[in-house]
């Protein structure tokens, strides 16, 4: 890191470390990539881009890929084909396949212990390092944020500009900071505070801007808990969100996969650590949130940011896109959402589908029957995530209380593999998009925690989890 | 590579909304797709056909002739949501070349410009005045960076300078880019050392 007498943002740091050519009123800076992640959805045009023009990928070993979006959650029938919901599909894998091949790129394709939607996957693998510049074409890229990464989602023509030089062309973004001070109250999750977070800001509200993430609330949330919170950064508009990387961050790194080697990981533990913001740094604009009010939570409208506690009166919609949504959800102003039969519930996604996530559904679960009528889905992020859930007898769990335990995917999160929410159906989901058709056509989303997800499941309706882990405890 | 865009003068489709996001461009389950070709069949597709696939009546989308009509006007922060470019493909393939809003997306805004496909960022007023009067006749000049309403005074709009002049001159960005592979490859030398 060059040395700079000027306090500087961790966001600043990164950036400066990764500037080939710095921009100017002509052009953008043009970035270096630590690591980029492709996928099956948003490379297949940029593969056909270097091809077209003779090209290889770059470097390869800074490369990887897996099968997520398109892939079937349920299992190869006896002949060990795949129920792929189309052709299409099936080729879009396909073509991956052959395009990593030829490129010599790792993939986690169907027979890897390490697949997984890839979010999910390359934390756990140790491929997000603090202070790398990481993209993939796909805006919840976010996500590596949590490890004090810039990452941020690219289109498939930026892919392309990876794959063939590993770099990209960007003005700079300017720095908000969210600070969050206070403790969460017994109950409430990383996601509750997410949502809370994304009211706060607006919808557009952080466009243009990568935001950190500070204060005693942000610090005291696990590494899987920080990933929830700077993966739906997005949903605010920012590209990106990060937090600075502190002894839980490294205890997380330690002993994986692509970390480095034990015997130079404490020095670069070290290294680390110094991308965290200096004291007196500026932002272009901060925001401060109090943890200790924020309750359980779920949105109402068909934006990420129309969320308000659990059992709270929908507000009254103040435009006219706000008043279609409420229409598209066919919920009343003045009324609380909790009254709704619900009809399906997804517990999964790059924003809820790690093991810690499955523990919290499964612990309202555990002992309880999802409600005659509810159909309830779970998909671990990751074959890791499996595992270990299976370990555990999570899967157990899900299965006696009557949800489909499913094989890792993106699912029922965008609906692009054949998990969908039927027209007119209204769904609990622990993703990050609640967009009309966003899960099928019609289907109407309420997003929230993987502890709501399970309660409502139980219960039938929009459910406050609090009241079910307040029974146990009783009991 | 876009086509190069210097002029256009054309008659606006006007969607009000505000927030429409790319699941609304373009529905995820058409994304299975390897091509970027042939999106305009599906732009818009759950506003346009029913449960059934069968056409809308009387949704607009359905009747706009984009020969004449090649300027959508739609709300503030037009294209948020996921970074799929199939959503500016579907866009520029249904026919449009112009997008006019208050404010866009981020990574919809910068896929727009890698495809010739102009997002034009105006003030509240103006965006008002173009939301109240679909089918006005609109002129873009990106040399200028001016957008004229009828005939009225042309107003400007901010267009980033590189982008500007990669869709005037056609200048291509990954050949832009590869020509700059020395710098790279001196970048990679340093920070292996």
């Amino acid at each position: 890191m060059p040395q700079s007498l000027e306090p500087r943002t961790m966001f600043d740091k990164v950036w400066d470390d990764h500037v080939v050519l710095a921009e100017s009123a002509d052009a953008p800076a043009i970035l270096y990539v630590d690591l980029h992640l492709v996928h099956e959805v948003t490379s297949p045009q940029a593969f056909a881009e270097l091809a077209a023009r003779g090209r290889k990928a770059a470097r390869p070993d800074r490369t990887f890929a897996t099968i997520d979006h398109s892939t079937p959650t349920l299992p190869p029938d006896a002949s060990g084909a795949r129920p792929f919901v189309t052709e299409a599909a099936a080729a879009q894998v396909e073509t991956l396949r052959r395009n990593c091949a030829e490129h010599g790129i790792r993939l986690a394709d169907w027979d890897s212990a390490d697949r997984g939607v890839v979010h999910v996957m390359a934390p756990e693998l140790g491929l997000t390092h603090p202070g790398a510049m990481v993209v993939c074409g796909d805006s919840h890229t976010a996500t590596h944020g949590a490890f004090g990464a810039l990452a941020f989602g690219i289109g498939t023509s930026e892919v392309a500009h990876v794959l063939a030089t590993q770099c990209l062309l960007q003005r700079k973004p300017k720095r908000l900071r969210v600070t969050i001070d206070g403790a969460l109250r017994d109950g409430v999750a990383a996601k509750d505070l997410t949502l809370a977070v994304i009211a706060a800001l607006g919808f557009g509200g952080g466009s243009g801007y990568v935001i950190e993430y500070a204060g005693e609330a942000v610090r005291a949330l696990d590494m899987e808990q920080r990933m929830t919170l700077c993966n739906m950064s997005v949903e605010a508009g920012a590209r990106a969100g990060m937090v600075a990387p502190d002894e839980k961050t490294i205890a997380f790194l330690r002993g994986r996969s692509y970390v480095p080697a034990a015997d130079v990981f404490e020095a670069a533990a070290a290294r680390w650590l110094g991308y965290a913001t200096d004291p007196g740094a500026m932002f272009d604009h901060e925001v401060r949130i109090d943890a200790s009010v924020v309750a359980p939570m779920a949105t109402y409208g068909t934006t990420p940011d129309a969320a308000a506690p659990i059992g709270a009166p929908t507000p009254a919609p103040q435009s006219e896109v706000a008043r279609k949504a409420l229409e598209y959800m066919g919920f009343a102003a003045g009324e609380a959402t909790t009254a709704h039969a619900v009809d399906v519930v997804f517990v999964g996604s790059c924003t809820n589908g790690r093991i810690s996530d499955l523990r919290d559904a499964a612990a309202v679960l555990r002992g309880r029957k999802v409600k005659s009528g509810v159909r309830m889905l779970v998909a671990p992020g990751s074959e890791a995530v499996k595992r270990q859930a299976e370990a555990e007898g999570l899967d157990r769990v899900f299965v006696d209380a009557g949800a489909e335990w499913r094989l890792p995917g993106c699912s029922m999160c965008i609906a692009m593999n054949g998990d969908m929410v039927a027209p007119g159906q209204l769904a609990v989901s622990t993703s990050n998009r609640n967009f009309e058709g966003r899960q099928g056509k019609g289907a109407r989303t309420i997003l929230a925690s993987p502890a709501t997800a399970a309660a409502s499941a139980v219960a039938g309706v929009l459910t406050d989890p609090r009241a079910f882990t307040r029974e146990r405890e009783h009991a | 590579m876009p086509e190069p865009f210097t002029q256009l003068t054309s008659r606006t489709f006007v969607l009000t909304a505000d927030n429409i996001d790319t699941d609304q461009i373009i529905p995820a389950r058409f994304l299975t797709t390897t091509s970027r070709a042939g999106l305009g069949a599906h732009a818009f597709y759950d506003w346009r056909y029913d449960h059934a696939g069968a056409a809308i009546t009387g949704a607009p989308l359905n009747s706009v002739d984009t020969a004449t009509h090649r300027v959508l006007v739609a709300g503030a922060n037009f294209g948020c949501g996921s970074s799929r470019e199939h959503a500016p493909w579907a866009l520029l393939d249904f026919g449009f070349r112009v997008v006019i809003s208050s404010s866009f997306a981020d990574i919809f805004h910068s896929n727009a410009l890698k495809n010739g496909l102009l997002p034009v960022s105006v003030d509240l007023r103006t965006h008002g005045q173009l939301l109240a009067g679909p089918g006005m006749r609109v002129s873009i000049d990106l040399e200028r960076a001016e957008l004229r309403i009828e005939d009225a005074a042309p107003v400007r709009f901010p267009i980033e300078a590189f982008a500007r002049r990669c869709l005037l001159e056609g200048v291509d960005t990954m050949d832009w880019l590869l020509a700059r592979m020395p710098a790279i490859h001196a970048f990679e030398r340093g920070a292996a050392s």
